[in-house]
């Protein structure tokens, strides 16, 4: 009877999203069953959910991955051609999948000291997740406009997830009304391409797009609009504000989730409209994205340095590293488009490193996110005050941390390219994040400790910590089989 | 058992000590520290003997260890539209340059570590310091041992954060700590300079490996004066001015002797701050093909070397002379290196590890004993009670004022012979240069001398109740140094003192086709052995003059020495203040720009917007203001429009009072707007 409406092709494809909804209802039902102390068992399902959609996207057997090397497809169409699953939107669903399994992690303990332990988090994190892998795989307007909206309607709710917590609330709040505002401005410009080609397929648009004349301002006003909106999502300037206020206010682990999970999933949007849709009209979109790119790296990283909260500051470090990302787009060769993907794949495990030990220093009455709660942890805690060294040196973009390796590839592509000024520019920007980076490696390492709480430890951050550094550390040492994979998917977007 | 096989390990003994230290030094008693970290830079140490051994019988001299390829497979465009493919290895390169500083690193780097077990051993965190070194010790070796620039550049950033740990180590002095800043930014401009030379290069020669670097520099393809090679050479010596501590990015050396003595000894006389000089001497066929690159190296170095002299004779605190001394003798290796003489500014850089770790540990006995006191001023007459440290001091301070047959000797008067003769710039002129720093040199060295040691004492009651001489913990590697600042120089024995340069013999294989090329294009004509004999009689004697002087000043007549320096206090003041440099950066850069520019840039994030609502809000009052106007007087039954109207205009103000998402929106349609401008005037 399914099959009146599925080919089995289409529930292959979407099986790790239909997974994670599954999971998602299941903790919402289970909840209701749980005593308030076994709250942690919302996390333990949610974790198991994400487990299975790894089995099923992986190269087991049943496993998306597997079936797409038993059929000899490079990818797999399905809903008639809305979704592809190509190489490019299995690193991203890894990518997805990775981030929200590291942010359950760091939730558990959290939530607990919060006294908000309950699980439509869990859920809603789900379901989150599903949003941003639909961003990944769609191929269709329609279908990524779904996507955006399910991702982004969550995170807005776990922004404001701290109900009593009026930072958390006027955060959502004005993440909700920016968002909408931005969404709209996106969804005018998809309204133009439908006009112009009068399909939604992006690479029906894309064929009609090459088709018109120079200059076209239909055109020029869709790319505008779309350029507006896509900019808003990564965070860039002048479309960020919403960022740092949103990083600040949102709870620490939320602020994890959504600083590496939707910023990818944006990106994986922003580089299928620019490659397939927008691809013939580069000249027109080139200037915007160079110039973005220099006001976001300069007002990422220098209003970076006055910042005394920690959140505020790794938010404004976000939006200069979307900056970096946006020149690879900029050089739009192998390279450059590589070095987004193994800077995305790297930022989600450096990142959320650094917040899981913002999220660890979350301790009896203190919030835990000013530079100065970090004063003298090395004495505290010298294996939290270590790691986060290792994970700011990689944000900083140091070697032989995983930072280098997708800095390296974006700025080695700008000399390819023959972008020698912006290689400058990029390169002075990266000495000047140093600078507010280790303001918090001061306060650590030569400040005395103001309190004897030592920051807790919990399960769930030891594991988290632990993946991070590994991967932040073996990415770096031995970047071979991410440089890979990374070729792989790069290839395929551009095939 | 073949070392050169375990090359790569050299860096990992200290690695391993390091990370032991992190997961359990906080349960180790001190004496096991003790053990364990300067045990692991003598296993390295131990190692390096053995390879650099075996490494003399190869016949080419040169021996490459690659562990695995790093960031490898990735094709690319080079400048000149060919394909290359990206390649840097995790692997290690000995040959005779790193050889030597695999040694010196090392070897001197255990005497200090063995110092440092003394000279710690009544502070807090222990176990932490320690790591810190060791940790420090990784990147130095892994920096000088790399076979590739972005290696060296792991390196050459690593030994940047563990300075900065180092530095900053007492915790409880804010002075400490902000040195430590201070030098972190100084050295990451440097680091960028390197980057972008790095990115040339890789556009240029199609790789970073040295090998492949250096035949392709030396294959003819390249003429001399190219501007690629320019660019290249002129940013890693961007780098170099950071790490070496060359003007203008030199000040964060003398500040950095906030840290622990040994600390200074380490970082800022025979490690780190050499790893520029080493930068350019690997890079030597790069700088011999820019002449213009060399002018510029050879008179920063010149200008660094006589700058920071004049600084050092009017310090007061015992460090901040040698701080000084330390930035004018980099300068005499930077401008071997501007003249073309690679192997003097190597040789130098060896006499200069041994000397300089020795005043630095001597010092810091002097400290030791005087119960933390630093001001030269509250000392005096300290031989007779610490001999020890007395008379390995003296030996350093023959050395580093060029006494003959003393190691400092030997390769000042080759920096200075090969100034002379330089074909770069005009020679004469940075001979003289030099030669005044080695008066200089002599003066402030001897003035630091009398003060400290001789002369009646003006030690205050209470620390010389605890006048006592270190233990022989400390004593011991001081005795080790002062060995090496005599002999070490005569590896070194120049031809025409009847020698035969070992050194120079030693480093043919590195230094060769550089010293080939620069040999073809500049035409110098011979000079005699007298001229070279008639220069070193020169410098021994500006030396001894400069002795002579500082014992008149400070033993014999020390009211001249006041009087002097009444006359010209206001030269007196101005070198005491360090030319007010500090200050003037201070000024400029750091409040002017860095936080400046921070701040109002935050505050435009937040702010300037306001201004464009304000703007807006009032150009909608006044149209509406006129449409009132006009609704009033001239449109019949205008009150229900006014009332529209006035609704209409109080809007903005109200979005003023309700917080800032308007003003966000408004941001973003701002940025839509410009956008749209852009096309429209484009």
């Amino acid at each position: 009877m399914l099959n009146e409406y599925f080919s089995s092709v289409d529930l292959l494809v979407l099986k790790p999203a239909i997974l994670l909804t599954l999971f998602a209802i299941g903790v919402l039902l289970t909840d209701l069953m749980l005593e308030p102390e076994q709250k942690y068992l919302n996390a333990v399902m949610a974790l198991a959910g994400v487990g299975f959609a790894a089995y099923s996207l992986g190269p087991w057997p049943l496993g998306l991955q597997h079936q797409m090397g038993m059929a000899g497809a490079d990818a797999l169409e399905a809903f008639r051609g809305a979704v592809i699953v190509d190489s490019f939107g299995i690193y991203f669903m890894w990518l997805f999948l990775i981030a929200a399994a590291l942010s359950i992690l760091i939730s558990i303990r959290y939530l607990e000291i919060e006294g908000e332990h309950r699980g439509e988090y869990y859920a809603i994190m789900l379901l989150a997740t599903v949003g941003m892998m639909i961003l990944a795989i769609g191929m269709d307007l329609i279908t990524l406009f779904m996507g955006l909206e399910l991702m982004v309607i969550s995170i807005y709710i776990l922004t404001g997830y701290l109900r009593r917590d009026r930072r958390s609330n006027e955060a959502a709040l004005k993440y909700l009304l920016l968002g909408a505002f931005s969404s709209g401005i996106l969804l005018y410009g998809m309204s133009l391409l439908y006009g112009l080609s009068g399909s939604t397929d992006l690479r029906i648009i894309a064929s009609s797009i090459s088709q018109r004349p120079a200059g076209d301002p239909l055109v020029l006003i869709a790319v505008i609009t779309i350029c507006g909106g896509l900019f808003f999502k990564i965070g860039a300037v002048p479309f960020h504000q919403w960022l740092p206020d949103a990083y600040e206010g949102a709870p620490h682990c939320v602020t994890a989730f959504m600083s590496v999970g939707p910023k990818a999933a944006a990106f994986a949007l922003l580089i299928r409209m620019f490659l397939v849709p927008l691809a013939s009209v580069r000249d027109v979109w080139l200037p915007l994205v160079i110039g973005v790119a220099i006001a976001t790296m300069t007002i990422g990283n220098l209003a970076a340095i006055t910042q005394s909260n920690v959140k505020r500051m790794l938010g404004y470090s976000a939006i200069s590293h979307a900056g970096y990302m946006l020149l690879g787009i900029v050089s739009g060769n192998e390279n450059g488009l590589k070095g987004i993907m193994i800077y995305l794949m790297v930022y989600a495990f450096m990142n959320l490193g650094a917040m899981a030990v913002i999220v660890a220093m979350r301790r009896k009455d203190i919030i835990g996110d000013e530079i100065d709660d970090f004063a003298g942890l090395v004495y505290k805690s010298p294996t939290a005050a270590v790691l986060m060294l290792i994970f700011l040196l990689s944000l900083a973009g140091i070697p032989p941390t995983a930072g280098f390796i997708g800095k390296y590839f974006i700025f080695l592509s700008l000399i390819e390219t023959g972008h020698y000024g912006l290689a400058v520019v990029a390169v002075l920007y990266v000495a000047v994040s140093l600078y507010y980076y280790f303001q918090i490696v001061t306060s650590m390492f030569t400040r005395e400790a103001t309190d004897n709480v030592v920051p807790a430890l919990s399960p769930g951050i030891r594991l988290a910590l632990g993946v991070s550094l590994a991967m932040t550390l073996f990415i770096g040492l031995y970047p071979n089989p991410i440089i890979e994979v990374a070729g792989n998917t790069v290839a395929s977007i551009l095939r | 058992m073949n070392f050169l096989e375990l090359i790569w390990m050299i860096p990992l003994f200290p690695a391993a000590g390091a990370v032991a230290m992190l997961l359990f030094g906080k349960k180790m008693p001190n004496w096991l520290v003790s053990i364990i970290c300067p045990g692991m830079v003598f296993t390295s140490f131990l190692v390096s003997v053995g390879a650099v051994y075996q490494l003399s019988s190869l016949p080419e001299r040169q021996f490459e260890k690659i562990l695995y390829s790093w960031v490898p497979g990735a094709s690319f465009q080079m400048a000149n539209g060919q394909l290359s493919n990206l390649g840097a290895d995790w692997g290690f390169l000995l040959d005779p340059l790193s050889s030597i500083m695999i040694l010196v690193v090392t070897g001197v780097g255990f005497l200090i570590h063995v110092y440092a077990t003394g000279y710690m051993s009544h502070e807090g965190g222990f176990y932490r310091f320690f790591g810190y070194l060791n940790l420090f010790m990784f990147s130095m070796l892994t920096l000088v041992l790399a076979n590739n620039y972005l290696l060296l550049f792991v390196g050459w950033e690593g030994v940047g954060v563990c300075s900065y740990l180092l530095i900053g180590f007492y915790f409880h002095k804010k002075s400490a700590s902000d040195a430590g800043k201070k030098a972190f930014i100084a050295n990451r401009v440097g680091d960028a300079g390197v980057v972008l030379g790095m990115f040339t290069m890789l556009a240029t020669f199609g790789s970073i490996r040295y090998t492949n670097v250096i035949a392709q520099a030396g294959s003819g393809n390249f003429h001399i004066g190219d501007a690629a090679i320019t660019a290249i050479t002129l940013l890693l010596f961007i780098g170099v001015t950071g790490k070496s501590a060359q003007v203008p990015l030199y000040v964060w050396l003398p500040d950095a002797m906030e840290g622990p003595t040994p600390v200074s000894a380490l970082i800022h006389a025979a490690t780190m701050v050499t790893a520029g000089v080493y930068l350019m001497v690997r890079s030597n066929i790069l700088y011999v093909l820019s002449p213009d690159t060399m002018a510029v190296v050879a008179g920063v170095g010149a200008f660094t070397a006589i700058f920071a002299a004049t600084i050092g004779i009017a310090q007061y605190d015992i460090k901040r002379v040698l701080a000084y001394s330390t930035v004018s003798q980099l300068g005499y290796m930077v401008l071997a290196c501007g003249v073309g003489a690679f192997g003097a500014g190597v040789f130098h850089l060896m006499t200069h590890a041994f000397f300089k770790a020795l005043l630095f540990l001597g010092a810091g006995s002097v400290i030791h004993a005087m119960s933390g006191e630093q001001d030269m001023r509250k000392m005096g007459g300290l031989a007779k009670k610490i001999p020890y440290t007395h008379a390995t001091f003296l030996v350093a301070a023959l050395a580093i004022i060029g006494t003959p047959l003393f190691s400092g000797f030997f390769s000042k008067d080759e920096i200075l012979w090969r100034a002379f003769i330089s074909p770069v710039g005009s020679g004469i002129l940075l001979y003289g240069v030099a030669l005044i720093t080695a008066g200089l040199t002599a003066f402030y060295i001897w003035r630091l001398m009398f003060m400290t040691f001789y002369g009646e004492s003006r030690v205050d009651h209470h620390a010389a109740h605890h006048l006592h001489e270190s233990p022989p913990v400390m004593t011991i590697p001081l005795m080790v140094l002062a060995v090496l600042s005599l002999a070490g120089g005569w590896i070194g024995w120049p031809t025409v003192l009847g020698g035969s340069n070992h050194l120079e013999h030693w480093l043919e294989p590195v230094l060769g086709p550089g010293a080939k090329i620069l040999e073809e294009h500049a035409a110098h004509g011979e000079h005699a052995h007298s001229t070279e004999y008639m220069l070193m009689a020169l410098s021994v004697i500006v030396a001894f003059s400069g002795l002579s002087l500082a014992y008149y000043f400070f033993i014999k007549n020390r009211a001249a020495g006041d009087s002097i320096a009444q006359k010209f206090s206001g030269v007196q003041k101005l070198l005491e203040n360090k030319y007010y440099v500090d200050e003037v950066y201070n000024a400029v850069f750091v409040r002017g720009m860095v936080m400046n520019g921070g701040e109002a840039l935050s505050k435009f994030d937040a702010r300037v917007i306001d201004g464009g609502v304000n703007g807006v809000a009032w150009f909608t009052r006044l149209t509406s203001t006129a449409s009132m106007w006009w609704d009033k007087w001239i449109v019949d039954g205008a009150v229900r429009l006014t009332a529209l109207v006035v609704n209409l205009t109080s809007y903005p103000a109200r979005i003023l009072q309700t917080g800032r998402v308007q003003l966000y929106a408004f941001s973003i349609l701002t940025g839509l707007l410009i956008f749209f401008s852009y096309y429209l005037f484009k």
